[in-house]
Formats: structure tokens, C-alpha cells, sequence
């Protein structure tokens, strides 16, 4: 028993744990998977107060096709996401970046709200939502439901705009069928926390999106024309101040960039093809 | 609502290995140490105790997960199947056992239990594996003394990709 004493509680709807969180915001915490927080918790990292268990709330365990967006509940794992008979059809660049999630016994727990909600900067999930513009929907008790940009959502590392009394109900990710995708990573383990991850999304004949984990507080996601993209990953390289930690050196995160980038672009676009 | 208060003891309910079982605690006890310090069950093994080793892995709903991370109160009224539940009547091994058996894929054993929780989840689902697959499963566990392949051997045994049953490395 490692954790630090807290209240816990279960709630049967999400409307209870907006309201708990309406009281108790400032030092509640929500565990869905509990892949991150758990171990937070375990290591005294985290200490909240109170815990709001919503992985058993059924309206939360959705996912729904909105058309041009698929919508993850809450309560929903990365396996189960995984396992979606739509998803390599529908969220082919998920379909990539998903094995690369922890492991198999963390992605049986793990949630895809919850890696979004974490925002660790090298999170495979926030990155593909990130890339592909999806949308964070959240739920607060006095202020009903808002929907904010991936971009304008994780702000740094571990840091996002969900206001205290907010709950993340959903994610959205953009439906992108047939479109060109490539996601990798360089760990120095399988299933570790990336030192650098990168996706890329064909945009049209001409451009395409790369999106970049691992190399600051937050996914960083450029436009860039596909004539033009080995100056402006080198720009990008260069520009990134990137990590120091006991994994990589800042240095050698912009090298594997520098070289993992051109691979992933270059997969993505025979999948275009 | 279920609701616990930091300052109170609460009695948890679950199966294990299809016995309803229960005992008084905490809300912030954690699985591992629920079945091992409150309900006696031994054969889950804890070893970082914060998700990366893989030891203390048993299943809930027949589900893979690390109890380490997992607060006994998320397991009320599930049920969880440890190390335990595999063997048959009279201690006989099963075949993902007996297939470590044959192949000295432990040698402490004290990442085992987790392994074999992992796999008996994972085949289930994929009864025909391939080898890259099984090895991105086993990623998730940590041995520290056999090394992995005698364990890697052991398991392509168990999921049918090989069909000697003949000892890793016993050949001169």
C-alpha cells in the first residue's frame, strides 16, 4: 500500500462526477485506467485528496461514429480502441501509433482520454490528436460542455487547459479513411516512453502534417509542402531546444528527428500512393 | 454512488479464482497487496510496484492488468484470476506450464506468475500468434534471470508455433 490516504469515490453517471468535481475540483483527481496516475500515486508524486472512479460510468465507455468524427468516451481503453473493428479504415493513423501505447497489461487498463488528460509530452495518443486537429470535449457542472482544440488543450508537459471542475467526457479524432499515415518512435526499450515519436498525415499532393512527440511540452505539429521538407525538418531539428534527460541528450533527440522524420514521411506517403 | 472516506475501512468483496472472497481495508489498498496481504493469495508477486516489471500482472474480467496499479476498491465485485486458478487438480501443470517446464523458462520465478497471467489473456484472444507478436506481449515483463529465450521458447510451444516439446539449449 503505497498511495497516500484519500476519499474514493465511484460515481454511477457523469453527471455526479461533474458535480463532485464542482466541490471538490481543487483537490480531486479522476481515475479512469489509472496507468499514469496510479503509478504517480505509488511513487508519491501525485497526492490527491480524493479520487473519482469513472471507469465503471457506461455512458463513458462509447465509441460513437459521428461521421466525420470518431468520438472516444472516457472510460474507453487503448485496447479497446485497438480492437475497434472500424479502425484501420477509419483511424488508420491510430491504427499505427496505438501498439506503441505502454504495453499489452497497460493498454488493457489505460484509457485514451486519460493518456490525452496525463498531456506527457511523449504520449502517442495526444500526438496523433495533435496531427490529425481532433478535439477534447469537456464537462463541467456550471458551464455545461465545451469543445476545445487539441492544440489549444494540452498547453506543456502535463499541463492542459481542463479547468478544476471539468471532466474530459470524450476525444474526437478527425475520420481520415484512405488518407496517407505513418506513425514511429525510437525508445530505448519497447513499450518505454518515447524518446522521440513522429507521425505524418498526407494532406494533398503537395503537403503534409508532421507531427513530433518527445521534443517539447507539447506535440508540435507543421504544415509543410512535400517539396520542401528536408529544410524544414532541419529547421524544426534545429530549433527544437528539446529534452536533457537520462534517456537522450538534446543532441541526440534532434539526430533521430533529423533521421526518423524522412522514414516516417516517406512511409506515409507509399500509403498514399 | 460507492463512496469511501480516507479515514474509514471499507470491506471489499471480489472472486478469486472463482471464490467470493472478502476482507476489511483500506480504500487506498492497492490489488497486489489486497491479494497478497489481505487475502493470503501469494502467487502474485510484486516488484517495482509502479507498472514497468510486469510481476505482479493477474486478470480481472479475464483481462491482463498490472494490480500494483490497480486499487482493490476498482476490483469490488470483479472477478480476478491469479497464478493460482491454472494449475489442475493435484498440482497438474497446464499447458502454458508445463510448456515453461519443458523449456527452463524460470529460473527464480519470480517474474512467472505475471507471464503466465499476461499469456493465458493474450492466447486466449490470439490462439494463433506470431512469434514478433508474442515477443511485443513479453515486452511487458521483466526477467532478470534466465534471460528470454528459454521463456520465448516456452511460449511459441504453448501458442502451437512449434511442436517439439525438446529442452532450449539442451543440446550439446
Amino acid at each position: 500500500m503505497k498511495p497516500r490516504p484519500f476519499d474514493y469515490v465511484r460515481p454511477d453517471t457523469a453527471d455526479e462526477a461533474v458535480a463532485l468535481l464542482a466541490e471538490h475540483g481543487d483537490e480531486a483527481r479522476v481515475l479512469a485506467g489509472g496507468q499514469s496516475l496510479m503509478a504517480m500515486m505509488n511513487l508519491r508524486l501525485a497526492d490527491p485528496g480524493m479520487l473519482i472512479d469513472i471507469s465503471r460510468i457506461e455512458g463513458l465507455e462509447g465509441i460513437r461514429d459521428l461521421g466525420e468524427k470518431i468520438e472516444v468516451g472516457a472510460a474507453v481503453t487503448q485496447n479497446k480502441l485497438l480492437a475497434w473493428p472500424d479502425l484501420s479504415k477509419k483511424l488508420p493513423l491510430l491504427a499505427a501509433a496505438l501498439p506503441f501505447v505502454g504495453h499489452f497489461q497497460t493498454r488493457n487498463k489505460g484509457t485514451v482520454c486519460g493518456s490525452v488528460a496525463h498531456a506527457d509530452p511523449s504520449s502517442e495518443i495526444s500526438l496523433s490528436l495533435a496531427t490529425l486537429q481532433g478535439e477534447v470535449v469537456l464537462r463541467s457542472k456550471q458551464r455545461g460542455e465545451r469543445v476545445l482544440a487539441a492544440k489549444d488543450f494540452q498547453l506543456d508537459m502535463l499541463t492542459t487547459a481542463r479547468e478544476a471542475d471539468e471532466l474530459i467526457v470524450a476525444v474526437r479524432f478527425p475520420v481520415h479513411a484512405g488518407r496517407g499515415v505513418a506513425f514511429r518512435e525510437v525508445a530505448r526499450r519497447q513499450g518505454d516512453f518515447a524518446m522521440v515519436a513522429v507521425a505524418a498525415f498526407i494532406e494533398d499532393k503537395g503537403h503534409l502534417r508532421l507531427g513530433i512527440g518527445g521534443m517539447a511540452g507539447t506535440p508540435v505539429v507543421q504544415r509543410m509542402a512535400i517539396g520542401g521538407m528536408t529544410d524544414a525538418i532541419e529547421t524544426i531539428a534545429s530549433g527544437l531546444e528539446g529534452y536533457e534527460d537520462l534517456h537522450a541528450s538534446a543532441e541526440l533527440r534532434r539526430d533521430i528527428l533529423r533521421n526518423l522524420a524522412p522514414l516516417v514521411i516517406a512511409e506515409a506517403q507509399k500509403c498514399a500512393a | 454512488m460507492r463512496r469511501v472516506n480516507k479515514d474509514q475501512k471499507v470491506r471489499i468483496s471480489l472472486t478469486l479464482n472463482g471464490r467470493k472472497m472478502s476482507a476489511e481495508t483500506e480504500p487506498r489498498m492497492l490489488l497486489s497487496d489486497f491479494l497478497r496481504h489481505s487475502l493470503g493469495a501469494t502467487g502474485t508477486h510484486v516488484g517495482c510496484e509502479h507498472g514497468v516489471c510486469g510481476c505482479c500482472t493477474v486478470q480481472i474480467d479475464g483481462t491482463a492488468v498490472r494490480s500494483c496499479l490497480t486499487l482493490a476498491m476498482q476490483a469490488e465485485d470483479r472477478a480476478v484470476t491469479t497464478v493460482e486458478s491454472l494449475a489442475g487438480p493435484g498440482g497438474t501443470l497446464n499447458k502454458l506450464q508445463q510448456a515453461f517446464r519443458n523449456h527452463h523458462a524460470l529460473q527464480c520465478g519470480f517474474c512467472t506468475p505475471g507471464i503466465l497471467m499476461s499469456f493465458t489473456d493474450f492466447l486466449a484472444r490470439n490462439p494463433k500468434p506470431t512469434e514478433e507478436e508474442l515477443r511485443d506481449v513479453l515486452g511487458g515483463h521483466i526477467c532478470r534471470c534466465t534471460g528470454y529465450a528459454g521463456i520465448m521458447a516456452a511460449l511459441k510451444e504453448a501458442a502451437g508455433l512449434t511442436n517439439t516439446n525438446e529442452p532450449t539449449g539442451a543440446k550439446s
